[in-house]
C-alpha cells in the first residue's frame, strides 16, 4: 500500500509513553476517557492502530474503545493539519455571520471542514463556542484566537500562515 | 486549619483584597497598609485571553520594571470582569479607573503618566466612566453595573483566582467552616430548601430537595458532582466562574458532601476550556495543602477529596444521566429516569449533582442565612441568576441580575441597546432547548416561570440579542442543525425526529415549503415533547415551535411569498446594485468569482441574476453600500 497521510507513523518513545498512560490510569473507574484524551495528546489523532493499543491495554474490546471515541467530538480518527483552524459557529458568532467566516476559509484552502489539505498543512474544523462570544466572530488558528472577522480579514490572516510556509494553496 | 487560623489568614489578606471593593477615599486609607501604593486588575479570562491580556500582562511587567515601580504597584491577574467587548481590560485601584481594550503601547502610556506621575490617562478609559465635564466614575457606577447584582459572580474579576489566600480573604471558607461546626447535614439541607435556590443549569429543580433525596437514599458510598460541560453555544458563564473563583466550587462541593454523606466529587468539565481547567486543578492542590480538601478537614472528622474529568464535546452530556455514564468512561447516552441519579447515580450510588452556577451560591446562603438569599428575585425564583449576553448588542458580556429583571432593562440598559441603529427583534434565551422572546414581549420580568409562560426557558442562561437583520426561520434552522449534530442516536424520536424537523425548515428555507409543512411541525414537535428519552430530544422542537408561534408572518412570507423578509435565506434573496450609490469603481466587477458584474468604469454597474451565486463577495468588497440584498 502506498504511503499516504492516513499511514500509521507511530514511533516507539509514542507506544512507550501511551503504555504508562495505560498502567497509570489503569485502577482508575471510568478509565477511558481520561486515556483516549492523552493518547489524542501523544498521536495527535485516534487511528485505529492506536485503539487496539487502548482496548488491549485496558483489558477492554476495540469495538467498546471505537464506540467511545467516534461518539466525541473532541477526538477525532483521522490526523489534523499542522495549523488547525476552527472557525466558532457558536450562536453568538452565528448571528454576526460566522457561516460566512468558514465559506472562506473552505474557499481559500480548497477543502471542506473536517478535511486536511493534502500537504497535512491546514485542516478545518467547526466548533461551537470558544467562549470569546465578545470577539463574535470568532475563528482559532491553532491556539491564536482571530476575534471580530470579516472574510475578507480571514483571507490576510490565512496568505500570513500560507507565506510563512513557503507555499501556495 | 483552625477557625483561629483560619481567620489569621482573613485579616492578613482582606485589606490588599479589600482596596478593590471599596470606594476610592477608604481604598486609599487601606492601600497605606498593604505595602502597595496601587493595584493593577488585569483579566486573564479567556475572552480577555483572547484578545490579547497576555501581550499587556507582558507590557505591564517590562514597563513597571523600566519605571522602577515593580515593588510599589501589584499586579493581579484575575478572572472576568463580565465586559468581554471591551477587552483587554484593566483597572487601578484605589482609584478604580477602568482601562478598556489595553494594549501594549497603551499600558507604557499608563504606567508612566498614571501609576508614576498621577495623572489618570482619561483617553484611555471606557469612555462611559468618563463625564463631560472630566470627572470620573467608577466601574460599578456605570449602566453595565449598576443595576447588577453578583452573588455568583461575587468574586470574579476581584480576586486572584490562583491565589487561596485572596479567596479566604472574602470569607472564603467560612461557611464550610460553619456547616460542619455548627449545622447538622439536615440543617445544611433545610438551609438550601428555605432559600429557595433552584438548579442553574435549565431545569430549575429546587437544589435542596436533591440533597434531600440523596441523603435520604441508603448506601455507604455517595458522590457528589458538578456540571461544568457547559454545552449550550453562546453561555459561558460556568467558564468564567470557575476561571475566576474556583475556591468557591469546591467550597459548595464539600458543603454538599456532607450534608449528603458523601467523600468523594467529581467535577465534569469541558475539555475546551483549558483555562478553567487548569485553575481549577492549581484551587483542588491549594486547597488540599490548606486542609479544606482531604481528611479530617477542619478538624471535624469528615473526610472529602474531589478530582477532575474532561468532557469530549458532546452537548448531551450535559444531561445528568448522559453526564454520569460519560464519567463512568463509556459513549455519553442518557438512561431513562427513575431510578433518578439521587437513588442510583455516578457508578450506581446515590448522587448529587448541581451546575456550576448552582455551587457558586451555596456558600453565600450558607454564610449569610437563607432569609439573605430569599429576599432577593420573585416568589418562585430566588436569587439571582447570570445571563451570557451575546449577539446583536453593545455590551457583550456577562451579567448577573435579580430573578424578576426585565428583558428591557438588561437589553436597554445594561447591554447599552442594540448597536448601529438597528431594531430589536427577540431575545434568544435557554439555547438549543430554548425560544425566542419577541419584542412585544420585553416587558416580561425573567425568572424560570415566566420564561416558560412564553415558551422559552431559562436554560443555562446563553442569551442572544437577535436584531430586524436576522431571519427567524434561519434561527430556528441554525438551532435544529445544531441538534441533528448532537442527538445521540439512542431513542428513534430524537434521533429521526430532529432530522425530520430540520428537512422541513431547509424546505422552506428553499423556497419549497407548504403550507402544510407548518401542521406537520407542529404535530412532529408534539411527539418529540412527549415521547424523546431526555430532556435533549424533548426541548429540541422549542426554538422552531416559539418562532412559529411569534413570528408566523416570517414563516408565511418564506412559504406563500418564497421571499426572506431579512434577506438572508439565500435561496429566496437576490443582489442588486443601487444605482445612485455605485460610483463605478469596477471593485465588484473584478472581485466577483464568476463574472455576474458588468458595467463600465465610472458608471452604475448590475448584476445578473441568472450568472449570480449569492456568495456576497461583491457586497463585503464594496466601499460605499451600494450593494443591497432583496
Amino acid at each position: 500500500m502506498a504511503e499516504t497521510s492516513l499511514t500509521f507513523k507511530g514511533t516507539p518513545a509514542q507506544e512507550e509513553k501511551l503504555k504508562a498512560v495505560i498502567e497509570q490510569n489503569k485502577a482508575l473507574p471510568g478509565a477511558l476517557l481520561p486515556v483516549l484524551h492523552e493518547a489524542q495528546e501523544i498521536y495527535g489523532y485516534l487511528p485505529i492502530e492506536v485503539q487496539q493499543m487502548v482496548a488491549d491495554g485496558l483489558g477492554i474490546s476495540l469495538s467498546e474503545v471505537y464506540g467511545v471515541a467516534t461518539f466525541y467530538s473532541r477526538f477525532s480518527l483521522t490526523p489534523k493539519g499542522k495549523h488547525q483552524i476552527n472557525v466558532c459557529l457558536g450562536t453568538a458568532c452565528y448571528v454576526k455571520g460566522s457561516d460566512k467566516i468558514l465559506e472562506e476559509v473552505e474557499k481559500k484552502l480548497g477543502i471542506k471542514s473536517g478535511e486536511c489539505t493534502p500537504d497535512g498543512l491546514f485542516s478545518i474544523d467547526s466548533c461551537r463556542c470558544v467562549g470569546a462570544c465578545g470577539l463574535a466572530p470568532v475563528m482559532m488558528i491553532g491556539e491564536e484566537v482571530y476575534g471580530k472577522l470579516t472574510p475578507k480579514e480571514v483571507g490576510k490572516i490565512l496568505d500570513k500562515y500560507i507565506n510563512e510556509e513557503g507555499g501556495q494553496q | 486549619m483552625t477557625l483561629e487560623e483560619l481567620n489569621k489568614i482573613k485579616k492578613e489578606n482582606e485589606e490588599l483584597v479589600m482596596v478593590r471593593k471599596v470606594v476610592k477615599e477608604q481604598g486609599e486609607e487601606m492601600a497605606k497598609h498593604t505595602g502597595y501604593r496601587k493595584q493593577v486588575l488585569v483579566c486573564g479570562g479567556t475572552g480577555c485571553t483572547s484578545s490579547g491580556s497576555k501581550k499587556v500582562l507582558a507590557a505591564l511587567d517590562k514597563a513597571l520594571k523600566e519605571n522602577g515601580l515593580e515593588d510599589e504597584i501589584l499586579v493581579v491577574r484575575t478572572g472576568c470582569f463580565g465586559l468581554c467587548s471591551l477587552g483587554p481590560i484593566m483597572i487601578v485601584y484605589p482609584e478604580g479607573c477602568f482601562y478598556a481594550q489595553a494594549t501594549p503601547e497603551g499600558v507604557e502610556r499608563i504606567v508612566k503618566e498614571h501609576l508614576k506621575e498621577g495623572n489618570i490617562v482619561k483617553d484611555l478609559l471606557y469612555k462611559e466612566t468618563v463625564h463631560e465635564d472630566g470627572s470620573i466614575i467608577s466601574l460599578s457606577e456605570t449602566n453595565f453595573y449598576k443595576k447588577q447584582m453578583r452573588i455568583a459572580l461575587r468574586n470574579c474579576g476581584v480576586i486572584d483566582p490562583e491565589n487561596i489566600k485572596e479567596y479566604i480573604a472574602l470569607d472564603g471558607y467560612q461557611a464550610l467552616y460553619k456547616a460542619l461546626t455548627t449545622m447538622t447535614p439536615d440543617e445544611v439541607i433545610q438551609e438550601v430548601l428555605d432559600s429557595g435556590l433552584r438548579g442553574r443549569g435549565g431545569g430549575g429543580f429546587p437544589t435542596g430537595r436533591k440533597w434531600m433525596f440523596a441523603k435520604a437514599s441508603p448506601g455507604d458510598i455517595k458522590y457528589v458532582a458538578c456540571n461544568a460541560d457547559e454545552g449550550d453555544p453562546g453561555a459561558f458563564m460556568d467558564r468564567s466562574i470557575l476561571e475566576g473563583d474556583p475556591q468557591c466550587i469546591i467550597e459548595a462541593m464539600a458543603i454538599a458532601g456532607y450534608a449528603i454523606g458523601a467523600h468523594k466529587g467529581f467535577v465534569y468539565v469541558r475539555a475546551e476550556y483549558p483555562i478553567a481547567v487548569e485553575r481549577l486543578r492549581i484551587a483542588i492542590k491549594q486547597a488540599r495543602e490548606y486542609g479544606f480538601l482531604g481528611e479530617n478537614i477542619l478538624g471535624t472528622g469528615f473526610d472529602f477529596d474531589m478530582e477532575i474529568r474532561l468532557g469530549a464535546g458532546a452537548f448531551v452530556c450535559g444531561e445528568e444521566t448522559a453526564l454520569m455514564t460519560s464519567i463512568e468512561g463509556n459513549r455519553g447516552e442518557p438512561r431513562p429516569r427513575p431510578p433518578f441519579p439521587a437513588i442510583k447515580g455516578l457508578f450506581e450510588k446515590p448522587t448529587v449533582l448541581n451546575n456550576v452556577e448552582t455551587y457558586a451560591n451555596i456558600a453565600q446562603i450558607i454564610y449569610k442565612g437563607s432569609k439573605w438569599y430569599s429576599s432577593i428575585g420573585t416568589e418562585k425564583s430566588r436569587g439571582t441568576k447570570v445571563f451570557a449576553l451575546g449577539g446583536k448588542i453593545t455590551n457583550v458580556g456577562l451579567v448577573e441580575i435579580p430573578m424578576g429583571t426585565t428583558l428591557r432593562e438588561i437589553i436597554e440598559e445594561i447591554g447599552g441597546g442594540i448597536p448601529n441603529g438597528k431594531k430589536f427583534k427577540a431575545a434568544q434565551t435557554g439555547g438549543p432547548s430554548g425560544g425566542c422572546i419577541p419584542a412585544e414581549h420585553i416587558d416580561t420580568p425573567i425568572d424560570y416561570d415566566g420564561l416558560i409562560a412564553i415558551g422559552s426557558m431559562m436554560g443555562s442562561g446563553g442569551m442572544i440579542i437577535l436584531d430586524e437583520d436576522t431571519c427567524m426561520v434561519d434561527i430556528a434552522k441554525f438551532y435544529l442543525e445544531f441538534t441533528v449534530d448532537e442527538s445521540c442516536g439512542k431513542c428513534t424520536p430524537c434521533r429521526v425526529g430532529t432530522r425530520r424537523l430540520l428537512q422541513y425548515l431547509d424546505k422552506i428555507t428553499q423556497g419549497k415549503g407548504e403550507m402544510e409543512d407548518l401542521e406537520k411541525i407542529e404535530e412532529l414537535a408534539t411527539h418529540m415533547q412527549k415521547s424523546s428519552l431526555c430532556a435533549l430530544g424533548q426541548t429540541a422542537p422549542n426554538p422552531i415551535l416559539s418562532t412559529v408561534k411569534f413570528f408566523r408572518d416570517e414563516y408565511l412570507a418564506h412559504i406563500q411569498d418564497k421571499t426572506c423578509p431579512a434577506g438572508v435565506c439565500k435561496s429566496l434573496i437576490r443582489y442588486e446594485i443601487i444605482a445612485d450609490k455605485c460610483k463605478g469603481c469596477t471593485l465588484c466587477a473584478r472581485n466577483c468569482p464568476v463574472k455576474a458584474i458588468t458595467g463600465t468604469v465610472k458608471q452604475p454597474h448590475v448584476i445578473d441574476p441568472e450568472k449570480c451565486i449569492k456568495c456576497g463577495v461583491c457586497m463585503s468588497n464594496c466601499k460605499f453600500g451600494a450593494i443591497v440584498t432583496k
